[in-house]
């Protein structure tokens, strides 16, 4: 056990900031990306992919660039730093996985490169308005016709479907069968006749997620991953791999550093005390703090557990958990330092008007409210649970 | 000891739940919350006629002379419908301040209040000051019969729809001194008065008052009145206790209905046993923001320490129970509890801010304890 970073990692980290510094300048290290540009996300995946480091959980065959979990962790860290945006999860984190896993030469020939490379936009299909943490209770059906499916059901809370050039789509094929057993994971293009995608806007006025509605969507068979009716299997393992990124404890450090630097800011508070110096303040930052640290060391004894050659597993649980909880206790947090200002809705504000509070407040409270998606996506918190209770405690 | 309501505060009550499930649904709320006004005259109107905005004042102004139980009752109700009329700032605080001061100003305007001619708004929050009432930057210098008033005051709710304002700046001493600081009162569009108005996140309507050499008149003893400000700002938690009552009991409300309607696993989840303790949590959470709204609106005339202390113990109930009922509400909805379209997340939004106004809860734990 040694947990000091070698002069070899050092030199990685040094690689990633000097590439970070040139491509992700100081200006857009707002911290407060909460839009989401279409165009903007695509030039920086592509960035990164050029670079070969887009994937850093993939296959080195399939492009991964072959980094040890200590790497990871550092690039990771430092991507948080920075305040970058996120890479696709879609594609990364969820898609590419199942089909360089499951997928067949063809598909992943097809598939893999435009994947990485940002230049297909994938989402997600698999939540339905009646299956939400019962997912396999999905009523969305692909019936065989030919060479081709017929798909007809929605989806729902699609993320940036907006946006998507291509949906992996969950698809009952048997409707049959026992519930887990009759489902497929389906490829489907956009573009195809018959699919609607209808925005859904959350509290605080996002517009994230979607509805997208499948009426007599005509599918190419090639489409299909893996086998008929063996879905359930590749939804699961995709599930896995969804939850041990949800931890997001990177990004967590750096939305508490800056919380800390505004608390911190003489100019702020004037002749009025600084909160940073308030007890109660300083216990609260302090806890987060400390639950952060125990949320990252399991992170990493996760991650090296992978590297030995176990699959993410029910330990993606327990960081799904807390690390939700952390995200949305320090939401909360920033609403607390806002004060009064976190009450403006400062985003109805267009053109050069300047909000009325300082610029660290206008996020607070709808930050806040979003957040609380956190414990219900990605199977809620209560699932996460009755998977630890089952899988590791084996009640 | 007793916790009943009269025969006539029952039936007053009722009248406005009626009135609020009846013309303010959630469907009428969004409409008026999305309209240019962000408010409806005609609500308003029928507010004053059905007395919810001359019944907490004394009968020399043409009130009905009802106390901080009435004053419960209305808020309660109110926060039920989730009703975004501007009756806390106008009634509750603008009101509160005048008959706090008396004298011609209270005479002449809130007959005006009781009829529902006046809208009102009252800035005493500043930039810098975050919740601490005494931190006042804000000036004002005399000049002849009237002051001149310069500075910015924070987040006055109803700023933008208010007729008057009542504004606290500093006569004399230092930022942070409990003495010099002054209540004033200015028309809206007052000459060097600009509001940057804009809707809060839960759908109400106020805005940043800035001041560059706008004339207003003083209100009350020059230099004297941080004591009226406190006892009005506690008065304001009293009210915004009642609302949050309401707003927790109907959170504690749809969350069951929707639980017990939304079927997962081939069983409504109102079933699993571990959504049914956190809905009884969120029942004990209303009730115990129940009994702080009561006792708080019953220590309002208590002496100062006692006053405070009490009306603190309040803010720190309302600010756990509304986090507490609003964060399981949206949960047990689900992605459903996230949306715009349903009513759950508004009731939790409207909570989030009250958890803000007039102090947090670290605030008024802070306060509670210099008292203890």
């Amino acid at each position: 056990m040694d947990l000091a970073f070698t002069e070899e990692n050092e030199q990685f980290r040094q690689e990633i900031r000097d590439f970070l510094d040139e491509n992700w300048p100081e200006e857009k290290r707002s911290g407060e990306v909460t839009e989401f540009g279409r165009d903007e996300y695509i030039t920086w995946h592509k960035k990164l992919a050029d670079k070969g480091w887009v994937a850093p959980s993939w296959p080195k065959e399939y492009g991964g660039p072959g980094w040890t979990p200590t790497q990871k962790y550092i690039f990771a860290e430092e991507m948080a730093k920075a305040e970058t945006f996120n890479v696709l999860p879609f594609n990364i984190g969820m898609v590419g996985p199942v089909i360089y896993t499951f997928g067949n030469e063809e598909q992943k020939k097809r598939f893999l490169p435009p994947t990485l490379n940002c230049d297909i936009w994938w989402c997600q299909g698999y939540s339905e308005p009646g299956s939400g943490s019962d997912l396999a209770s999905l009523r969305t059906k692909a019936v065989r016709e030919g060479d081709h499916y017929i798909v007809n059901g929605s989806k729902t809370w699609t993320t940036l479907a907006q946006h998507a050039d291509w949906i992996f789509c969950l698809v009952k094929t048997d409707t049959e069968a026992k519930a887990q057993e009759g489902i497929s994971f389906l490829l489907i293009d956009m573009k195809t006749p018959g699919i609607t995608v209808r925005p859904i806007i959350t509290m605080g006025g996002d517009h994230e997620v979607n509805e997208v509605f499948l009426e007599d969507v005509k599918v190419p068979a090639e489409n299909l991953i893996g086998q008929e009716n063996k879905g359930w299997t590749y939804a699961k393992f995709l599930l896995m791999h969804e939850r041990s990124g949800i931890a997001g404890t990177h990004v967590c450090k750096k939305a508490l550093s800056r919380l800390r630097e505004v608390a911190s800011d003489k100019s702020l508070y004037g002749d009025a005390p600084i909160l940073m110096d308030d007890a109660e303040f300083r216990r609260k930052v302090s806890e987060i703090e400390m639950d952060l640290m125990a949320l990252e060391y399991t992170e990493l004894r996760a991650l090296a557990g992978e590297e030995a050659g176990k699959g993410p597993g029910a330990e993606s649980s327990i960081l799904k958990i807390r690390g939700t909880e952390i995200q949305q206790r320090i939401s909360h947090l920033a609403v607390e330092v806002a004060g009064y200002y976190a009450m403006p809705f400062q985003r109805e504000l267009t053109g050069n008007e300047t909000p009325s509070g300082p610029e660290h407040t206008v996020h607070a409270a709808a930050g806040y409210f979003n957040k609380r998606k956190t414990s219900i996506y990605g199977g809620s918190n209560e699932i996460q649970r009755n998977i630890i209770a089952k899988a590791i405690l084996g009640l | 000891m007793d916790f009943l309501f009269t025969e006539e505060q029952d039936m007053f009550r009722e009248s406005i739940s009626r009135y609020v499930r009846e013309k303010y649904d959630f469907e009428a709320r969004q409409k008026i919350i999305s309209s240019e006004a962000g408010w409806s005259k005609e609500v308003w109107s029928d507010f004053a006629e059905m007395g919810l905005l001359s019944v907490p004042f004394a009968e020399e102004y043409d009130g009905l002379g009802g106390g901080a139980v009435d004053v419960m009752v209305i808020m309660e109700e109110l926060g039920k419908g989730n009703v975004v009329e501007p009756f806390l700032p106008t009634v509750v605080l603008s009101g509160g301040v005048l008959a706090a001061v008396g004298g011609e100003h209270a005479k002449a305007l809130i007959p005006q209040i009781a009829t529902g001619e006046l809208i009102m708004g009252f800035g005493f929050a500043e930039p810098r000051s975050r919740f601490d009432l005494n931190h006042v930057e804000a000036s004002a210098k005399k000049d002849g019969e009237a002051y001149v008033l310069n500075g910015r005051k924070s987040v006055v709710l109803a700023a933008s729809i208010a007729d008057k304002l009542i504004l606290v700046a500093r006569t004399s001493g230092s930022t942070r001194d409990a003495d010099g600081i002054s209540l004033f009162l200015v028309d809206a569009n007052a000459k060097g008065l600009t509001i940057e108005d804009y809707p809060t996140i839960d759908g109400h309507r106020a805005g940043d008052v800035v001041l560059e050499d706008v004339k207003a008149e003083l209100l009350g003893e020059e230099g004297k009145a941080l004591s009226v400000i406190e006892k009005v700002t506690d008065q304001g938690i009293s009210a915004i206790a009642s609302e949050a009552m309401g707003l927790c009991r109907t959170m504690v409300d749809l969350t069951t209905q929707y639980c017990r309607e939304r079927k997962q696993f081939g069983t409504p989840i109102a079933k699993f046993q571990v959504l049914q303790h956190r809905m009884v949590d969120m029942l004990i959470h209303a009730e115990e923001m129940t009994s702080m709204a009561y006792l708080g609106a019953l220590k309002l005339d208590e002496h100062e320490v006692e006053r405070k202390k009490v009306l603190s113990a309040v803010k720190v109930q309302l600010g756990k129970s509304v986090k507490y009922c609003g964060e399981e509400a949206i949960q047990l909805h689900g992605g459903m509890g996230m949306t715009e379209e349903m009513a759950i997340g508004h009731y939790f939004m409207h909570g989030t801010m009250l958890e803000v106004l007039f102090g947090n809860t670290d605030h008024h734990r802070k306060r509670y304890e210099s008292l203890m």
